[in-house]
């Protein structure tokens, strides 16, 4: 018996005659009417560039339920300048976000911290999430607080555009310190009033921000008998 | 050629000899202060069997004395929140087991409660499984506070702890190796289940555990407690007080060890912990002293617990009954390894077409989350890990952020070291309990 041409140790060389080795991200796009009057891709697997809108986030109307409308009536109390500070009151899966504006951020912080009727001593995290394509102001900056107190949770949201500064809440809370490094490595927003704004996790020379969503994730196609799997960020989508 | 003041000179035959001495260093020297001259700077690390994996600090030391401490930290960054981002939600479990790598089932059931809470199915997750999360987490409690009174017998000189503490942390990872195929980096806990049924082998394990731990842990403490140079190495030593915990966001052992009992277990309990009967162990010395009195009660306290467990564990499913959420199959523990059960897959491949198209669609998509962001917290052996999960709607995580105890902890170096020897920066930085690992992730 011979072996099959193009064969060396049971992996093909070749590719064997129509097989799509390594397709499904490389799948050509349908025209606008395809056969059967399908429009767009027809696709119907989920990975033809499905493009998902992110759905808007809306006010929550009042009563919040809970804690949450004693968290903002001592907040609208306490610190006079709450109408213009806040631009959305979100409550979502028994959760409060407080939609802050950049400005107010430090001042809010020091109102949610002090406050006798607040006391939000613990600022557990500070981190951010990219929102790119869905929202303008695309870097939205969240500060979860924990009140010891009354053992509650608030999550304060900071939205701002590219090149926009977020005032450091380092002066109110020292534990920010940190996170608002890793959130200046990983997205390229800068904290005036921090104390020390460099790089935390990459290299001092690294160029770009990686966490942000235009930045590619990287990676090299791997053979894997005799077939390429593409990288991760190269693969088929399911949206 | 001119005669020299420090050296003296005679005529020989040969020619002009002259003989060297000593010169004018003594006066020299003499103008020097020794104590306000000596700053150097000690880089530690990253490279340094006591800075715990890859942390470095910058020590600026005046004789033995830190003046000025920097950590740096970085070195272990492997982009596993970015990596995420391009696996579906369930392999996400894959890689945050890899974070902090001595408490990976905090890190998978944080994970987990996150996503679960995203989809809304808190509420159904079954009893079984609650009981095993909270079995295999304070039985990971117990091994990460094994590992850390391990570690820091060896840097503070008890060499035999670091062989007691590795040694009993084994039988733990034992356990785990039964139940889910691996010792470490289990991926053992889904968003919405289990991987694996706990298996009865691994409940006699846990028993003979529990029944051994207890000797075990009286003899650590007969081994250190009393002994001279652990009290003093330890008492007095890296204080930081509630004050100073709150302002640096510490939290775990180290802000109980200051006094104030602040366990998300007890105060925002999570998969059943409210049912549960344990204490909180403080102290009140907020030295490293009262870390080590804390983590030794916490791993009695963690024993409690796994106890109860064993009583609460009645046979059940393991997953959450919505089929569009619970891993289609029943997975087996082969030769090599977690795999298929073969069961599953003569019935997917020989009997069910729509079983097959069910599990492919499942395992090669994953399911759908509903728009939104939540913040999950549970109480790690190092303090409070958070896991705040975006999604969009897709199959995908938009973005997962953990609030790491290490990341957060390490901040309190500085506090801590500046002023004080540099041989209590390693008791110091050693009772923080970092994992650079989930530091850096």
């Amino acid at each position: 018996m011979t072996m099959a041409s193009g064969t060396e140790g049971g992996v093909p060389t070749t590719a064997p005659v129509g097989a799509n080795i390594g397709a499904p991200a490389q799948t050509p796009p349908s025209p606008d009417k395809g056969m059967f009057g399908v429009k767009g891709t027809g696709d119907v697997s989920g990975f033809g560039r499905l493009v998902r809108p992110r759905p808007a986030v809306f006010d929550s109307p009042r009563p919040y339920g809970g804690y949450f409308d004693d968290v903002y009536d001592a907040l609208e109390e306490a610190y006079p300048a709450v109408s213009e500070a806040i631009e959305k009151v979100v409550v979502d899966r028994a959760e409060l976000t407080l939609h802050i504006s950049a400005e107010h951020i430090a001042e809010v912080c020091q109102v949610m911290r002090d406050d006798e009727s607040l006391r939000f001593e613990l600022c557990s995290s500070v981190d951010a999430v990219d929102y790119l394509g869905s929202d303008e102001r695309r870097f939205h900056v969240t500060y979860q607080l924990t009140s010891m107190t009354y053992r509650r949770r608030v999550r304060l949201e900071v939205a701002v555009a590219d090149g926009v500064s977020v005032p450091s809440v380092t002066q109110v809370y020292p534990t920010a310190d940190w996170q608002e490094r890793e959130i200046y490595d990983m997205f390229g927003v800068v904290f005036p009033g921090h104390p020390n704004l460099t790089r935390i996790l990459m290299p001092d020379d690294w160029e770009g921000h990686p966490q942000r969503k235009d930045y590619p994730l990287g990676g090299v196609p791997v053979e894997y008998k005799g077939a390429e799997i593409p990288p991760p960020d190269q693969r088929r989508v399911y949206q | 050629m001119t005669t020299s003041e420090y050296a003296s000179e005679r005529e020989t035959t040969e020619g002009r000899v002259f003989t060297v001495t000593g010169g004018d260093w003594d006066q020299l020297t003499a103008n020097v202060d020794p104590l306000s001259n000596e700053k150097i700077v000690v880089n530690m690390g990253p490279q340094h069997p006591s800075t715990h994996g890859v942390l470095r600090l910058v020590l600026e030391l005046e004789g033995e004395t830190v003046t000025e401490c920097r950590p740096v930290v970085g070195y272990l960054h492997t982009g596993i929140e970015k990596n995420l981002e391009y696996r579906n939600w369930t392999q996400g479990v894959t890689f945050v087991t890899r974070m902090d790598y001595l408490s990976n089932m905090s890190n998978e059931t944080a994970y987990c409660l996150a996503v679960e809470k995203l989809l809304g199915i808190t509420d159904d997750i079954t009893e079984r499984t609650n009981t095993i999360r909270v079995m295999f987490m304070e039985l990971q409690r117990i091994a990460s506070h094994l590992v850390w009174l391990a570690t820091t017998g060896m840097e503070l000189g008890a060499i035999s702890m670091m062989l007691y503490g590795f040694r009993e942390r084994e039988y733990i990872l034992d356990i785990f190796e039964e139940t889910s195929g691996l010792r470490m980096n289990n991926g053992y806990v889904r968003p919405g289940g289990l991987a694996q049924d706990l298996p009865e082998s691994a409940v006699k394990k846990i028993r003979d555990f529990l029944k051994m731990m207890p000797k075990r842990l009286k003899e650590y403490e007969a081994m250190l407690s009393g002994q001279v140079i652990w009290q003093q190495r330890t008492q007095g030593v890296a204080v930081l007080d509630v004050t100073g915990c709150l302002a640096l966001g510490i939290t775990g052992p180290v802000l109980r060890s200051a006094g104030l009992p602040w366990d998300l277990r007890k105060t925002m309990p999570y998969c059943g912990y409210e049912n549960y009967e344990f204490d909180v162990p403080t102290a009140t010395t907020a030295d490293v002293w009262g870390r080590y009195l804390v983590r030794v009660a916490e791993i009695r306290e963690s024993l409690k617990i796994v106890e109860q467990t064993l009583d609460r564990l009645k046979p059940g499913p393991i997953w959450v009954s919505d089929k569009k959420i619970a891993w289609p199959s029943q997975l087996a523990l082969g030769l090599d390894g977690l795999g298929n059960s073969l069961e599953h897959v003569a019935k997917i491949m020989g009997q069910s077409m729509e079983s097959l198209i069910h599990h492919f669609k499942l395992v090669t998509e994953g399911f759908r989350v509903p728009p939104g962001q939540v913040y999950v917290a549970v109480e790690h052996p190092r303090g409070e890990l958070g896991v705040h999960a975006v999604s969009d709607g897709g199959t995908h995580p938009y973005r997962v952020h953990y609030r790491e105890p290490s990341f957060v902890n390490l901040q309190a170096i500085p506090a801590m070291a500046e002023g004080a020897l540099l041989a209590d920066v390693i008791a110091g930085g050693a009772s923080l309990d970092p994992v650079m690992g989930g530091c850096d992730r």
